[in-house]
């Protein structure tokens, strides 16, 4: 079995900041592998320490994006491979999927693809389900658990009201939520040997794939402003004194807004 | 073909087992203010099989038409056959703009419809409209919310977005308006290859939280059991439901169901009232619309006082047992 | 800022991430027991064993992780950030089966080190009641048999892992005439018959690990488990010393970063007569102060680390390292507390507690006291 799984280097914050002119601030923000993406990394390694299995990461973004992929060697992946051409940047997620389509077929051959369900900074959950189309393959998003079966991918999916157990024929497409598992750490050793392990980066070009549907000319979408969600300030009514006239004025208060 | 070419805005009318989805209702209410501006008509796309009765609940929502197409292999959702049918009306129609409820089924299908027509596809967005340009956007979060980016597809048709749930206040259902009901035949065959093997229903205990008339919600600074049925107590007694931010889940302290929050649930009540929640751009996001909002923390500059109300400056764990004894004392 | 390699790197992070969500948060529960939590600790050890940081420091051919000095400091170092205690626990586990690396027998190394490596602890064990620094007058003896075994008495106490150690190595007098040349070393297994395990010592911090004294009563060690040729032992020991205040020093950064992160965000949180309590010079100047003392224990760990990796003697520097960093780790985390004024003597702010574990950085693996004598002798005698 040959399993793909795809990682995003993301900025290590959940408090992203923007400078006067609306750009992000990514001065010393470090990055880190997009969490959920971990998440796959680590129900790829289980399927293989299970089934056995050859298990790729991919990625695709700026060089340093190598990081995330030298991590996801370290977590036990046994090859990775970085798309990562200027022609890839600005990319929206329709972009985003072709290069990434692109880089499945490159490396050909595959039964599995599995990606975190979103990634925490554009947070779209599109990239999974949109790869999977182009490939024309079936997808089960949202999975909370993971098995394969006689050619078959089983899968539970938490939604809003139900839970459901669903299987697709393999090659197919599975996005993952954090439920699923949790991830490890990688170890010293494998850290080491994670080094070692088959890795290169690949260009539009090696990838075959056609520079008008990558990056920006490739992304119907595009972003025209980026601001700060708008501070509601509300007037807010201070409630103060003694415990117990806090205590009093705080009913009161719940009396006045009809909660009792 | 030119994207003048492309008109009408499209909701995709979601159904499971014969019942809408309901921000299918926000999206046709928000669609109204779309049309205001552009002048095109709103056209709810029912796909399922046995579903045209709930046609005339979509034009009573807010729809000017309602295509409806059935089939054996819509009975139940699965992406390829749904990404199919509405792939061959969309051809057929040309709508500009097609919008989805951001809801976990409406998650699978759309992004493989963004590749289906090759256009771009906006992912939960919180709010659309025409800019100062004449542009249709969408309003759509990033980093968690900490960031929101206007989206805007200039040259590609239709614009597509999907749209978070509850932003939107419904119409009001109008039996009396009248619209057109299309049929439509498709040909979509069953995927073979995706199968649904079994559906628990959830298994609900009290009031979900997003239906709950009054939230008590608990953050960062509530550090024990011991304080946390402190809360429990006074929701309890004013007869609310629990709620939490992040750091009282991921610490295990309460389940997934309880969180508030860009990654958790988004509540609108009538009361929240936050306690030791410093309010994360995050929790925020999932519980600004509330009614009223009252908040105790012991600094004075957290974030939360931003959108309260009511704000108590103090320490919880005096505050919040003098609070219970007094409501004990009123009801005795 | 020292050049770390790739891997290096990579190991770093990893071990951060690992402090910060297994480590960090189990810190105030083990000092909250006053006596050893071993519960808590077992949970911290069994997740020290699957990451493989048990053994990081060994060969690989023995079923380490291949890391050398600086690799191992690297994990001292970032584990401190999280939990000072643990991460004393590391370094007195290691100093052990370092003994063992640097002076056993190839078969001791073939029997031991795998255990090591795969999480067995090990403990050393020097200090005993009456004989602390003057470490030439321990009073434990083992006395040769005529199958060339030998017959263990004696006792020890304040010995860092003991009562969850699996193997002790135990330096005794083998020739009470010949001073510090009369000493050698000896691996005791937990369940030698003859050896009592004491009751944890209640103290002061540095709670995660576990102290308790030992008395051996006429435990028969085979000649096989003498580490090194006999007579050799308080050399065995001092070296070990030498790589344990690397350790030390290695602590007290990461304690001091640890403790001054805290102070940070409260003095940029915390407001008085409407500004913010960093915008007083009162407040600011000693993050100069702290931070110029953090820089300089960073730069000495990393140098005398490479010293230690590239097998160069490094007495001194560790002794100079511990003494000053040790002390500037006790005067941060007074000074933070201090910043935090009121909340931070409270113990839910934790630099209270980082301050108790700071004290014992002046007294574990030899007294400030000690060093000095080490350093100025070693400096006037050229």
């Amino acid at each position: 079995m040959k399993i793909l799984v795809f990682v995003k280097q993301v900025p290590d914050t959940d408090d992203v900041k923007l400078d006067e002119r609306g750009n992000l601030k990514r001065d010393g923000v470090s990055t880190k592998i997009n969490p959920l993406d971990a998440n796959a990394v680590e129900a790829a390694i289980q399927l293989k320490e299970k089934y056995g299995a050859t298990v790729v990461a991919i990625s695709m973004g700026p060089p340093q994006a190598e990081d995330v992929l030298k991590k996801a060697l370290a977590l036990g992946c046994d090859e990775a491979y970085l798309l990562s051409d200027r022609a890839f940047g600005g990319a929206d997620t329709l972009a985003t999927a072709y290069t990434l389509a692109m880089g499945a077929k490159k490396v050909g051959d595959f039964d599995l693809l599995l990606f975190g369900r979103h990634a925490v900074d554009g947070d779209t959950a599109q990239t999974g389900p949109a790869t999977a189309a182009f490939l024309d393959i079936p997808q089960i998003t949202l999975a909370s658990s993971i098995d394969v079966q006689d050619g078959w991918v089983y899968c539970d999916r938490v939604l809003e009201n139900c839970t459901e157990k669903v299987r697709a024929k393999l090659p197919a497409a599975v996005t993952v939520t954090g439920d699923i598992n949790t991830p490890r750490y990688p170890t010293p050793i494998n850290i080491m040997k994670a080094l070692k392990k088959p890795r290169a980066i690949w260009d539009a070009e090696a990838v075959g794939a056609d520079k008008t549907m990558t990056g920006i000319p490739g992304s119907p979408s595009s972003t025209k402003v980026v601001f700060a969600p708008p501070k509601r300030n509300t007037d807010t009514a201070y409630i103060a004194g003694s415990v117990e006239e806090i205590a009093v004025k705080f009913v009161d208060m719940l009396e006045n807004e009809h909660v009792l | 073909m030119a994207k003048e070419n492309y008109k009408g805005i499209w909701i995709f009318a979601e159904q499971q087992n014969g019942v809408l989805e309901p921000t299918v209702f926000e999206l046709l209410a928000k669609a109204q203010e779309l049309k205001a501006h552009n002048g095109e008509e709103i056209v709810a796309v029912l796909l399922g099989c046995g579903v045209a009765q709930l046609a005339p609940s979509l034009i009573a929502g807010g729809a000017d038409k309602v295509i409806v197409a059935e089939n054996e292999a819509l009975a139940q959702y699965s992406a390829r056959p749904y990404q199919q049918a509405l792939t061959q009306l969309a051809e057929k129609y040309m709508p500009s703009i097609i919008l989805y409820g951001a809801t976990s089924l409406g998650r699978d299908l759309a992004p493989r419809m963004m590749i289906s027509l090759k256009t771009g596809l906006t992912a939960d967005a919180i709010d659309l409209g025409y800019d100062e340009d004449d542009v249709f956007f969408q309003t759509t979060p990033a980093y968690g919310g900490s960031i929101l980016a206007h989206i805007v597809i200039l040259e590609c048709r239709p614009q597509m977005s999907t749209v978070r749930p509850k932003m939107f206040e419904p119409l009001i259902p109008d039996e009396s308006r009248t619209g057109e009901v299309i049929t439509e035949n498709v040909t979509v065959e069953k995927d073979d290859c995706y199968e649904v093997i079994s559906v628990e229903p959830k298994v609900v205990t009290g009031i979900p939280l997003d239906k709950a008339r009054v939230i008590v919600s608990g953050g960062r600074g509530v550090k024990s059991e011991e304080e946390l049925n402190m809360l429990r107590e006074l929701a309890s007694l004013i007869g609310a439901q629990l709620g939490a931010a992040r750091p009282l889940v991921d610490c295990g302290f309460l389940p997934h169901d309880l969180q508030i929050g860009q990654s958790g649930v988004a509540v609108k009540p009538e009361m929240i009232i936050n306690v030791a929640l410093s309010g994360s751009v995050q929790y925020q996001v999932g519980m600004q619309s509330s009614k009223c909002i009252a908040s105790i923390n012991y600094t004075a500059g957290a974030p939360i006082f931003d959108i309260s109300h009511y704000g108590v400056v103090a320490d919880f764990k005096s505050v919040v047992p003098a609070i219970i004894e007094e409501i004990k004392n009123r009801k005795a | 800022m020292y050049k770390f390699t790739e891997e290096q790197i990579m190991i770093r992070d990893m071990v951060r991430e690992f402090t910060k969500n297994e480590i960090e948060p189990i810190d105030k529960a083990m000092d909250e027991t006053l006596s050893f939590n071993m519960e808590v600790y077992e949970q911290v050890h069994a997740k020290l064993i699957e990451t493989g940081l048990m053994g990081i420091h060994l060969p690989e051919q023995y079923g380490g992780g291949g890391g050398d000095a600086i690799t191992s400091q690297i994990v001292v170092n970032e584990i401190a950030k999280g939990s000072a205690s643990i991460a004393l626990y590391l370094d007195a586990n290691w100093l052990a089966a370092d003994m063992i690396l640097e002076h056993g027998s190839e078969e001791q190394k073939q029997k031991y080190l795998p255990l090591a490596a795969q999480g067995k602890v090990f403990a050393f064990g020097l200090t005993e009641a009456s004989a602390g620094s003057d470490a030439a007058g321990i009073r434990s003896v083992a006395v040769k048999q005529e199958d060339g075994s030998y017959i263990l008495n004696g006792g020890k106490a304040w010995i860092t892992n003991s009562g969850v150690a699996d193997y002790y190595l135990i330096m005794a007098k083998t020739d009470p005439n010949a001073g510090a040349k009369g000493i050698s070393v000896f691996i005791v297994p937990k369940d030698a018959e003859g050896l009592t395990i004491g009751k944890f010592e209640h103290k002061m911090g540095m709670r995660g690990s576990a102290t308790c004294e030992l008395s051996f009563d006429n435990i028969r060690i085979p000649e096989s488990d003498r580490v090194g040729r006999e007579g050799l032992g308080f050399k065995v020991a001092m070296i070990a010393l030498d790589g344990a205040r690397i350790s030390i020093g290695s602590i007290a950064h990461g304690l001091s970063q640890h403790a001054m992160e805290i102070a940070k965000a409260y003095a940029n949180e915390r407001t008085t007569f409407g500004k913010p309590i960093k915008a007083y010079q009162g407040v600011a100047f000693k993050f100069a102060d702290m931070y110029a003392k953090l820089r300089a224990m960073e730069l000495m760990v990393w140098e005398t680390a490479e010293l230690k990796a590239n097998g160069k003697k490094h007495t001194v520097e560790a002794a100079s390292l511990k003494l000053m960093s040790s002390l500037w780790c006790k005067e941060i985390c007074d000074e933070c507390i201090q910043v935090l004024g009121g909340n931070g003597y409270s113990a839910e702010f934790n630099v209270e507690r980082f301050y108790r574990d700071a004290k014992l950085l002046e007294i574990g693996e030899g007294t400030s006291e000690i060093l000095r004598m080490v350093v100025s002798g070693a400096y006037l005698a050229q």
